[in-house]
């Protein structure tokens, strides 16, 4: 009985302020990049109303997130956790001054929601940007429409290679690392330390898992897969699928999944007193997320389970710093901040997600000046930005327009991610060499805020 | 029944919404326009299922499946044929009702709990074809659907008016041509199959082609709906024709009132702008996340509860009876006062609405 159309009618008076105020730059420049010329002046120039969604005052962007439906679980802590990192900016002087108005909008995971509710933060609120839209099909529904409106669209909630298309797409950028480099990453490891073993696929049938099995036979030799099974996630049913790779026995299965299908995975399996080795994408790992859905769905089912006994020993990877590494100066300021404004949450990888975003996209409006138009934060993003709280370097650039370029193999063990090995980074062209970064990463800034 | 034709009353009342319609369209932001847009959308298919559900009497949890081949057929015929969107939009009417013709013969079969299992089989099976053939309807990502408003209104002109004003244009006409149908024989010929089978058949209506013949149109009407959702959101996905778009189709018929063509459009208005309203009050209240977004389905739940509570016959039923309250006769046929709640049922009839006489 739910299809809740998350659009408004009227707006808070935040953005009516804000429309009112921009109601003749919106008018006069139809496309945002009008007057291409960069305003980055001195840092005594006055802040102008620069762009629909920048005032002297306040920086309006916008986003889609599912915050009910089936891919609520988790996700749904992204969006407030990047509400708590603006917060905590706004608190200490905000970016040059202003202070960012963080709106989304529920699209409960549907494309046709999505469709909607990006109009409405386009068309009527006048975001400045549409930031961290989640999901892959949810997403693809509004790209066009965004790149059309000449509205910046940044860092994606999705490691869908599909956001990097800076020829046809200039202003989406991806952030997370892409699932092609994921695959080849987690690929690599599994020929290495897994040689001789059978190995099963379970993936989701879109371009999320289709991307990651891509990146995977990059490295896996064919003759070491046994069973290639994959799910829609509109159905749970996913015993067909489990007990395919059983037959085939894959002593290793490699998931692309989300959270809810890696929980699925493993409770089908040990219905048939089936235990392969796990190897999960960290878009369907974080073992917080996985341990709460386990003991619930189990639970629906009438067993009792130990969730953090099952995350054992699942293999994943990490782009970001690994949750239970305190001494790392990231993990200190997102927690503290996370404490402080978001405390309800669980510090889980879906917070560290949605802070780390938040942190990119400040750093990013840093760099695109003070006065900004529309064009310059794209600008900005392309001419590069610090790898920030990432573990590998962003490959922002005019003409690749992904995020994140590596990760480290992690171990679940007690229900805490541990980082083995050293971080590698890769390319998505099955010849591109998979690397170990050098490079360690840059501290958090004492401030918490990114220097311009 | 009336002085005056009612096709003329008809006709008047369509272009009376089509002038309301091109003023709001020019008068509000173009992300309302989008949202006229949506609301034809929604008057489209409900004003079809009001007529199988309302009129003859037959149940659908499917029709959001109609709808999923109207919007394939236009996304596949714009990509690879690259159509006039009239044409397009003809097909993909003419394509939903062959639908409507194959789900409708099994349907005349079918009583109550049945129809309404096989129908509900429908709207959840139907679209997962898009992942069973994903080189050609694109799987879970779907289909872009490009579609621009014509030349001749300038570079400048929105293109969610536009997309208002097609949509609109589509929805009344339809709702024109329902109308008339609901008022012909065949409209009469449903309603005597709904009231009782024998009698009508006894009367010399083929009951069984009767009833085809309401799913074909509420087919049709669902599949010019999803022919204009899929140039609006210029997207066509499996994620858009779930199973609630079907639910959500079936409530906004039973909101704004079973059967009548008014209350396709009260309960369009409630489907789109009552989680919108609930959203922002939500979010305004400073209220956190989990609670704020869940509100707005709450909110759609106990409207539904309220209306069915105060207006069993839908808020179509509810804006009549409040007319006749002020004394104002509405100047309709008045033979809603007089019809019973719940007409007596023979034998094993479907789950039948209350009744009404249809077509306002």
């Amino acid at each position: 009985m739910k299809r809740s159309r998350s659009q408004r009618l009227r707006v808070p008076a935040i953005a009516v302020m804000a429309t009112a105020a921009l109601a003749l730059a919106a008018c006069s420049s139809s496309s945002g990049s009008a007057s291409g010329t960069s305003s980055g002046s001195s840092s005594t120039a006055a802040l102008t109303a620069s762009a629909p969604g920048i005032t002297a005052t306040t920086i309006t962007i916008g986003s889609h997130q599912p915050l009910t439906g089936p891919a609520a679980p988790g996700y749904s802590e992204i969006a407030p956790a990047s509400a708590a990192y603006f917060a905590y900016v706004n608190a200490n002087g905000g970016v040059d001054g202003r202070k960012i108005v963080y709106k989304y909008l529920d699209d409960a995971y549907n494309p046709t929601q999505t469709a909607s509710v990006v109009r409405q933060l386009v068309l009527q609120d006048n975001v400045y940007a549409i930031f961290d839209g989640l999901g892959t099909p949810t997403h693809l529904a509004v790209e066009s429409f965004l790149n059309a409106q000449k509205v910046p669209d940044v860092f994606v909630a999705s490691g869908c290679d599909c956001w990097n298309q800076p020829s046809t797409d200039p202003e989406t950028f991806g952030w997370q690392l892409d699932y092609i480099r994921e695959g080849k990453i987690l690929g690599q490891y599994i020929a290495e330390h897994f040689a001789g073993k059978k190995i099963g696929y379970f993936y989701q049938d879109d371009e999320f898992g289709q991307d990651g099995v891509k990146g995977l036979d990059m490295e896996i030799p064919k003759s070491m897969v046994v069973s290639r099974q994959s799910y829609v996630d509109t159905n749970v049913n996913i015993a067909p699928q489990v007990a395919a790779l059983h037959a085939a026995g894959a002593q290793v299965v490699v998931s692309f999944s989300i959270p809810a299908f890696t929980a699925l995975l493993k409770l089908n399996s040990l219905k048939l007193g089936y235990s392969p080795t796990l190897v999960v994408s960290s878009v369907g790992s974080d073992p917080i997320t996985l341990s709460g859905l386990l003991e619930s769905f189990a639970k629906q089912g009438g067993a009792t389970v130990n969730g953090n006994q099952l995350t054992a020993g699942i293999i994943t990877d990490g782009y970001l710093p690994t949750l239970g590494d305190t001494s790392n100066s990231w993990i200190a300021l997102f927690k503290k901040i996370h404490d402080q404004y978001d405390a309800k949450a669980p510090f889980d990888g879906n917070v560290l997600y949605g802070e780390a975003v938040a942190y990119t996209f400040v750093q990013a409006m840093l760099k695109a000046g003070r006065n900004p138009t529309r064009a310059d934060l794209v600008n900005a993003i392309n001419a590069g930005l610090p790898q920030g709280p990432m573990v590998a370097p962003y490959a922002y650039s005019s003409t690749d327009h992904a995020g994140a370029t590596g990760a480290y193999i992690g171990v679940i063990n007690n229900g805490v991610l541990t980082q083995e090995g050293s971080v590698l980074t890769t390319d998505t062209t099955p010849s591109g060499a998979i690397t170990t970064v050098t490079a360690t990463q840059q501290p958090a800034p004492a401030s918490g805020i990114p220097s311009p | 029944m009336s002085t005056r034709s009612p096709l003329l009353r008809i006709l008047g009342a369509a272009l009376l919404g089509a002038v309301i319609i091109v003023i709001l369209s020019i008068k509000l932001n173009t992300f309302r326009d989008y949202q006229i847009a949506e609301i034809a959308v929604y008057v489209l298919a409900i004003a079809g299922l009001t007529v199988l559900t309302g009129l003859s009497g037959q149940i659908s949890l499917g029709n959001g499946a109609f709808m999923a081949i109207g919007a394939y057929t236009t996304a596949l015929l714009l990509a690879h044929l690259g159509w006039p969107f009239v044409a397009v939009l003809v097909v993909a009417g003419i394509v939903s009702a062959a639908g409507g013709v194959i789900v409708g013969v099994a349907a005349a079969r079918l009583r109550g709990p049945y129809l309404a299992g096989v129908t509900l089989m429908l709207g959840v099976a139907l679209p997962f074809l898009a992942y069973v053939y994903p080189s050609t309807l694109g799987g879970d990502q779907g289909l872009d659907v490009t579609y621009t408003q014509p030349a001749f209104l300038g570079a400048n002109f929105p293109l969610t008016r536009w997309q208002a004003w097609v949509s609109s244009a589509v929805a009344l006409v339809v709702l024109v041509l329902l109308a008339n149908l609901g008022r012909s024989r065949v409209g009469r010929n449903w309603r005597a199959v709904r009231d009782d089978e024998v009698a009508a058949a006894l009367a010399g209506i083929n009951v069984a082609r009767s009833r085809v013949l309401a799913f074909v149109v509420s087919a049709a009407c669902a599949g010019l709906a999803g022919a204009l959702l899929a140039i609006i959101t210029a997207l066509v996905a499996p994620g858009a024709f779930t199973i609630t778009l079907s639910i959500a189709l079936l409530t906004g018929a039973v909101i704004g009132g079973l059967g009548t063509l008014l209350g396709a459009i009260w309960g369009s208005l409630v489907i789109v702008l009552v989680p919108v309203y609930a959203t922002d009050v939500a979010t305004s209240h400073g209220l956190s996340t989990t609670v704020a977004s869940n509100i707005p389905v709450a909110a759609y739940g106990v409207v539904l509860i309220l209306v069915m509570l105060i207006f069993p016959q839908g808020i179509q039923g509810g804006v009549l009876w409040l007319l006749r309250l002020f004394g104002i006769s509405a100047a309709r046929p008045s033979r809603q006062a007089s019809t019973p709640d719940a007409m007596p049922s023979a034998g094993e009839t479907p789950a039948r609405p209350h009744e009404k006489e249809g077509t306002q």
